[in-house]
C-alpha cells in the first residue's frame, strides 16, 4: 500500500491513466490511512461508501479511455464547502446536523473532473482561527512532531494536516486572511490562494465575502496547478466571480525565471520572525537569484496597517454573514418562549467564543457612530494597501515573503487572541489586495518543523505564480515526510 | 379665524391658531417582474405558503444573490418617468436586523448611493389646481417575508413567498401639505408606474404601499418632529391616517406637550394611529455595502435607450388631449389617470366630438360602472360602441334623451347602439311631414290651449313641444318640432 501513498497527485493521475493502479485501490489506501491517522482528528465526516462508488465510476472511465483531468483522485474537502447529502457544519455546533441539498460550485467542478470524495475536513469554526482550535469538535493535530501535539494552523487545519499525514491526496481549503497558506506552511505542504474571483464562492459557507477564496492544499506545486485547473472558473451564480478564462496551469511548470524581477518588501523582515525562518527566507532569495531572477528591494509602506484593517473588515462582514444562523429555518435551534430569547439561546449556545468575539467586533465597527472611525477607515486602508501592491508591480513580477512569522506552536498553550492574529501578518496584505499567493515548504527549523515561504503574484497571474513557485520548489528540494504521516 | 368651514385642506384650527401639516411619503412599489430581485424564484402573488422560495431566499449557507436585470431596468424607467436623475453608479447595501421573516438577517437595499436621485412630479388636485412634489430618491430593495401570528396559540409561522421580491422605494421630499395632496400624489405615482408597466399598482394585493411621515407646524415655522405611519395600503387609509395623526399631534402640542419621534401604525377599525416603536427602540441597521454584489454601473447610452422606449406619460398626454380634443384640463386629468381610460377615450373620440365623448365617458360610463360595481376592464361597453353612440347623437339619429335609454340598454345587452336603435325603432324623426302630422294632432286635441296661447299666454309653447315629443315617444327631433310649431301657431 505504501507505494500508493508515495505518489503525489500528478504521479497518481499518470499511474491511473496508464492503468498501473486503479482508483479503487488508491481510494482504499487513503481510506485506510484516514483510519490509521484518525488520532489527528483531521476528518469530521468520512464517506466511505460514496468514495468507493465514485472510485468505481472513475475506474470505468479510465478503462473506457474517457478519463477526465482528475479522474479517480481521492480528495478531502474542507467543511466550509457545502456538499450535497453530506453533512456540512463549518466546524460549528450551530450547523451540527446540517445536510445541504446542493453542491458548491468548486466541489462540483472537482467531481465533474472525476475526483473522488473521501470526506469532510475539520477547520476553525466558520474558518475563524489560525490554529484549528476553534473547531466545535476540537482541534486537529499537526502530523509533524506528532508526540508534541503541534497546531496544524488554521483555518484549513484539517485540510493541511490530512495532506501532510497522507490521509488525502490533496484537499480543498478556503483562505480569508491566510487560512490556506498558513496551515500549509505549518504542515510542510503547498497551499495556493488564487486571485479573488478566480474560484466561485457559491456554496461555500461565507465568512468574509470580500476576502473568502477557495484554493488547493497539495503536496507539490504541480499538484496545486492541476487541482486549481479544475476548481477555478467563472460562475454566474457568484456576482464577484471573474469572467476570465484561466490558462492550463500545467503549461507553466518549470519554465525558469531568468530575468524575472522578484520584489523583497522591507516591511516583511521585522522583529519577531524566527531566526530559522529568516535564514530560509534569505536562502530562498539566493536560490532565485541563482536561477537568474533579479532581486529588487521594494516597499509596501502600509503593511503595518493591514492586520488592524483586516480585523475590522472581516469581522464586520462576518457579523452580517452569520446573522442567518438564527435557528429559524435550519441548524440547531434552542426552543424558547419568545423570538428574542430563541435567538439568544440558539446563537449563544451554537457559536464558539472566537466566532462570538468576531461577531461582536463586527457589530461594533458597523454601529452608527463608529462606522466612519472603524469600517470606513479600514476600507481606506485596504485601498492604500492595494495601491502599494499596484505600485510595486510596476517594478517587479513577484513578491517573496515568509509565509508566517513562526513555525507551528504547541496546541493548548493558550495564546491571547491578538498574538494568534499575528500569525496572519504576512498573508493578510495579499488577501486585502485580492492577490494570488502560494506557500511552499522550503526547509525545517531546528526543532524539525516545516518552514513555508510565500510568493505573491499580480492579479490573475496564477500562471506566473505557478511558474516561479515550481522553480523555488525545485531549489528547496523539500522531501521530508511528517513523522505522523500514514505509512 | 375660528370659522373652521373656511379652513384649507391640511390646516387644523387649534386654540392657539392654525396648524399646517408637513408630509413626506415613502412608497414601496413591487416591480412587475416574474422573478425576485436576487433569485430565480417566482414573485407571483397568492401562491400556497413557502412555494416560491429558492435556496437564496431561504438564506441557506453559501448562497449568493445575483441581480435581476429586468428589475434594474424598471427602476431606471421609473426614475426617468419621475423626471429624476439616474445615477450611473449605485451600490447595494445590507440593512442588518434580526427578524424571523428576514432569513438573511439583513435586507439588501440601497443606502448612500441609490439608483435614482432627485426628481419631481406634477400632481393634479381635485379643485383643478396643480402642485409640484419633489422626489428625493428611488432605490431598489428586497421585500421581507410574512409572519403569521394567528395560526397557533404559542407559535408563529413564517411564509417566505414574498422574501426577496423586488421593491422600489420612492421617497418624496416633505413637500406635501394636506392629506388630499398625499392621496393625489400616490394616485399620480401609481398612474405613472402603470403607464410604464413597472408596477401593477395593486394596493389590495400589497404591490403598492406607503409609509407616511407627518409633522405639524405653524405657518412659516421650522418643521416639527415627525412620526412615521407604516404600511398603508389604500389611498383612503392614507388620507384618514394623515388627518388623524396630524390632529393627534396638534392636540399634544396645544396642551404644551412635545411630539416623540416614533413609528406608528394606523388602526383601520378606530381610524387612529398608535405607537409601534419609539426612537429609542429604533434599530441600528449597521448599513454597509453588500460584498456579494458589485456596484450597478450603466452607460449613458443604455439609459438613453430606455428613455427613448418610454411610452407617452400622463402629463404629456393630458396636454395633448386638451389640445387635440378640446376638453377641459380637469376632464383630461381624469382620463389620463389610467392608461386604459385614455386608450379607450382616444379610440371612442377619434374623429368625433371630443367634449361630448369625454362627458359620456366620465359621467355616464364611469357612473354606470360604479353603480354596477364593475371595474373598467369589465365594462360591457366597448370604445367602438361608445364612439358609435356619440356619432348617433352628433348626426341627429337619436336625441340626447334617447341616447341615455340606448346607453342603459348597451350596459345590459352589450349590443351596439345602432343595433339597439334599429331594434327598438328609436331613430329620431326629423322629417317635416311626419312631425307636422303630430303637431296637427296635438292642436286638434288641445284647441282650448291653442286659443289661450294665441291670446297671449306665450308660456304654453313649452306645453305643445312636450305634447308633440310625447306623442312621438321622444323620437321627434326637438329642433324641428320647435321650428314647425312656431310656424303653425303664428
Amino acid at each position: 500500500m505504501s507505494e500508493l501513498l508515495d505518489l503525489n497527485l500528478v504521479e497518481a493521475s499518470k499511474a491511473l491513466k496508464n492503468k498501473e493502479i486503479s482508483s479503487l485501490e488508491l481510494t482504499k489506501a487513503y481510506l485506510k490511512s484516514i483510519s490509521d491517522t484518525s488520532s489527528l482528528g483531521a476528518y469530521l465526516e468520512i464517506v466511505e461508501d460514496k468514495a468507493i462508488s465514485m472510485a468505481k465510476v472513475s475506474d470505468k472511465k479510465l478503462i473506457d479511455g474517457k478519463a477526465r483531468p482528475l479522474e479517480g483522485i481521492p480528495l478531502g474537502i474542507k467543511d466550509m464547502f457545502c456538499t450535497k447529502d453530506i453533512k456540512t457544519t463549518a466546524s460549528s455546533k450551530i450547523l451540527e446536523n446540517f445536510i445541504p441539498t446542493y453542491e458548491s460550485t468548486v466541489t462540483q467542478n472537482l467531481w465533474n473532473d472525476g475526483a473522488v470524495i473521501l470526506g469532510k475536513l475539520s477547520c476553525d469554526e466558520f474558518a475563524m482561527g489560525s490554529s484549528n482550535e476553534t473547531a466545535a469538535k476540537g482541534n486537529v493535530i499537526n502530523p509533524w512532531l506528532k508526540n508534541k501535539k503541534m497546531s496544524p494552523g488554521g483555518s484549513s487545519g484539517g485540510s493541511a494536516a490530512a495532506v501532510a499525514a497522507r490521509s488525502a491526496l490533496a484537499a480543498t481549503g478556503t483562505d480569508t486572511g491566510g487560512s490556506i497558506r498558513q496551515p500549509a506552511a505549518f504542515c510542510g505542504i503547498t497551499g495556493l490562494k488564487p486571485t479573488y474571483g478566480r474560484c466561485s464562492r457559491w456554496g461555500i459557507v461565507a465568512f468574509s465575502s470580500s476576502l473568502d477564496q477557495a484554493g488547493p492544499l497539495t503536496r507539490t506545486v504541480s499538484d496545486a496547478a492541476l487541482m486549481l485547473n479544475s476548481m477555478a472558473g467563472y460562475d454566474q451564480k457568484d456576482s464577484t466571480s471573474a469572467n476570465l478564462k484561466m490558462p492550463d496551469l500545467m503549461d507553466y511548470l518549470d519554465k525558469g525565471i531568468k530575468g524575472k524581477k522578484i520584489g523583497i518588501p522591507k516591511e516583511y523582515t521585522q522583529d519577531g520572525i524566527s531566526e530559522d525562518i529568516v535564514k530560509f527566507y534569505e536562502k530562498s532569495i539566493d536560490w532565485l537569484k541563482d536561477e537568474g531572477a533579479e532581486i529588487i528591494p521594494v516597499s509596501l509602506p502600509h503593511t503595518k496597517y493591514a492586520l488592524p484593517a483586516y480585523y475590522i473588515i472581516a469581522p464586520a462582514e462576518a457579523s452580517s454573514n452569520l446573522a442567518r444562523y438564527d435557528g429559524v429555518r435550519y441548524g440547531a435551534r434552542q426552543e424558547a418562549s419568545s423570538l428574542d430569547e430563541m435567538y439568544e439561546l440558539t446563537r449563544g449556545n451554537g457559536f464558539g467564543d472566537e466566532v462570538k468575539r468576531r461577531i461582536m467586533i463586527g457589530t461594533y465597527v458597523l454601529s452608527s457612530g463608529y462606522y466612519d472611525a472603524y469600517y470606513l477607515k479600514a476600507q481606506k486602508v485596504r485601498r492604500l494597501i492595494k495601491e502599494d501592491f499596484e505600485n510595486v508591480y510596476k517594478k517587479v513580477d513577484y513578491i517573496l515573503t515568509p509565509s508566517t512569522p513562526t513555525t507551528s506552536f504547541e496546541l493548548g498553550k493558550k495564546q491571547d487572541p491578538l498574538t494568534m492574529y499575528l500569525n496572519d501578518i504576512f498573508t493578510v496584505p495579499a488577501s486585502l489586495a485580492g492577490l494570488p499567493g502560494i506557500s511552499l515548504p522550503v526547509g525545517l527549523d531546528n526543532s524539525g518543523l516545516p518552514i513555508g515561504i510565500q510568493l505573491i503574484a499580480n492579479s490573475f497571474d496564477e500562471p506566473g505564480l505557478i511558474s516561479t513557485a515550481s522553480v523555488l520548489e525545485k531549489c528547496a528540494g523539500f522531501n521530508f515526510i511528517a513523522d505522523g504521516a500514514a505509512k | 379665524m375660528n370659522d373652521t368651514s373656511t379652513l384649507k385642506p391640511g390646516h387644523i384650527q387649534g386654540e392657539t391658531g392654525i396648524w399646517e401639516m408637513v408630509i413626506g411619503l415613502e412608497i414601496h412599489a413591487q416591480i412587475s417582474s416574474k422573478s425576485k430581485l436576487f433569485s430565480g424564484a417566482s414573485a407571483s402573488f397568492g401562491s400556497e405558503a413557502n412555494r416560491n422560495v429558492s435556496l437564496v431566499d431561504a438564506a441557506m449557507p453559501g448562497m449568493l444573490p445575483v441581480i435581476n436585470e429586468f428589475c434594474v431596468e424598471q427602476a431606471v424607467k421609473t426614475g426617468l418617468a419621475l423626471n429624476a436623475k439616474i445615477n450611473n453608479v449605485s451600490v447595494f447595501d445590507r440593512k442588518n436586523y434580526f427578524y424571523a421573516d428576514l432569513p438573511q438577517g439583513y435586507q439588501i437595499s440601497q443606502f448612500t448611493k441609490p439608483i435614482v436621485g432627485e426628481g419631481e412630479i406634477i400632481v393634479d388636485l381635485e379643485n383643478g389646481e396643480q402642485t409640484t412634489i419633489g422626489i428625493e430618491r428611488l432605490h431598489l430593495e428586497q421585500d421581507a417575508g410574512k409572519s403569521l401570528h394567528d395560526q397557533h396559540p404559542t407559535k408563529s409561522y413564517i411564509d417566505l413567498n414574498r422574501t426577496g421580491v423586488a421593491l422600489m422605494e420612492i421617497v418624496s421630499k416633505p413637500d406635501i401639505r394636506s392629506p388630499q395632496e398625499a392621496g393625489a400624489y400616490v394616485k399620480k405615482i401609481r398612474s405613472i408606474l402603470r403607464y410604464i408597466g413597472a408596477c401593477d399598482g395593486n394596493m389590495e394585493e400589497g404591490s403598492l404601499r406607503a409609509d407616511c411621515n407627518v409633522s405639524v407646524r405653524k405657518s412659516g415655522e421650522e418643521f416639527g418632529t415627525r412620526c412615521e405611519i407604516k404600511n398603508l395600503n389604500s389611498i383612503r387609509f392614507i388620507i384618514q391616517a394623515i388627518q388623524s395623526e396630524a390632529e393627534r399631534q396638534v392636540d399634544i402640542l396645544e396642551e404644551g406637550g412635545t411630539i416623540d419621534q416614533e413609528t406608528r401604525l394606523f388602526d383601520t377599525s378606530t381610524g387612529e394611529t398608535r405607537s409601534m416603536r419609539s426612537k429609542e427602540d429604533a434599530h441600528d441597521y449597521r448599513y454597509f455595502p453588500d460584498p456579494d454584489l458589485l456596484p450597478l454601473e450603466f452607460t449613458e447610452n443604455w439609459v438613453q435607450d430606455i428613455k427613448e422606449k418610454l411610452p407617452e406619460l400622463p402629463d404629456s398626454l393630458k396636454k395633448r388631449l386638451v389640445k387635440d380634443f378640446g376638453i377641459t384640463a380637469y376632464d383630461a386629468s381624469i382620463l389620463v389617470e389610467e392608461k386604459d381610460y385614455v386608450d379607450f377615450y382616444q379610440q371612442a373620440a377619434n374623429g368625433r366630438d371630443g367634449k361630448l365623448t369625454a362627458n359620456w365617458m366620465i359621467t355616464e360610463l364611469f357612473g354606470a360602472l360604479k353603480k354596477d360595481n364593475l371595474s373598467f376592464s369589465e365594462s360591457p361597453i366597448t370604445s367602438e360602441n361608445l364612439g358609435e353612440l356619440i356619432s348617433l347623437i352628433s348626426n341627429g339619429t337619436i336625441s340626447g334623451k334617447i341616447a341615455k335609454e340606448v346607453f342603459s340598454e348597451m350596459m345590459k345587452s352589450k349590443k351596439s347602439p345602432s343595433e339597439i336603435v334599429k331594434e327598438k325603432g328609436l331613430e329620431q324623426v326629423s322629417d317635416d311631414s311626419q312631425i307636422l302630422k303630430l303637431i296637427d294632432q296635438v292642436i286638434s286635441d288641445n284647441q282650448d290651449k291653442v286659443n289661450e296661447y294665441l291670446s297671449g299666454k306665450d308660456k304654453l309653447f313649452g306645453f305643445f313641444v312636450g305634447q308633440v315629443m310625447k306623442l312621438s315617444q321622444g323620437k321627434a327631433n326637438p329642433g324641428v318640432v320647435n321650428k314647425l310649431l312656431k310656424e303653425k301657431l303664428k
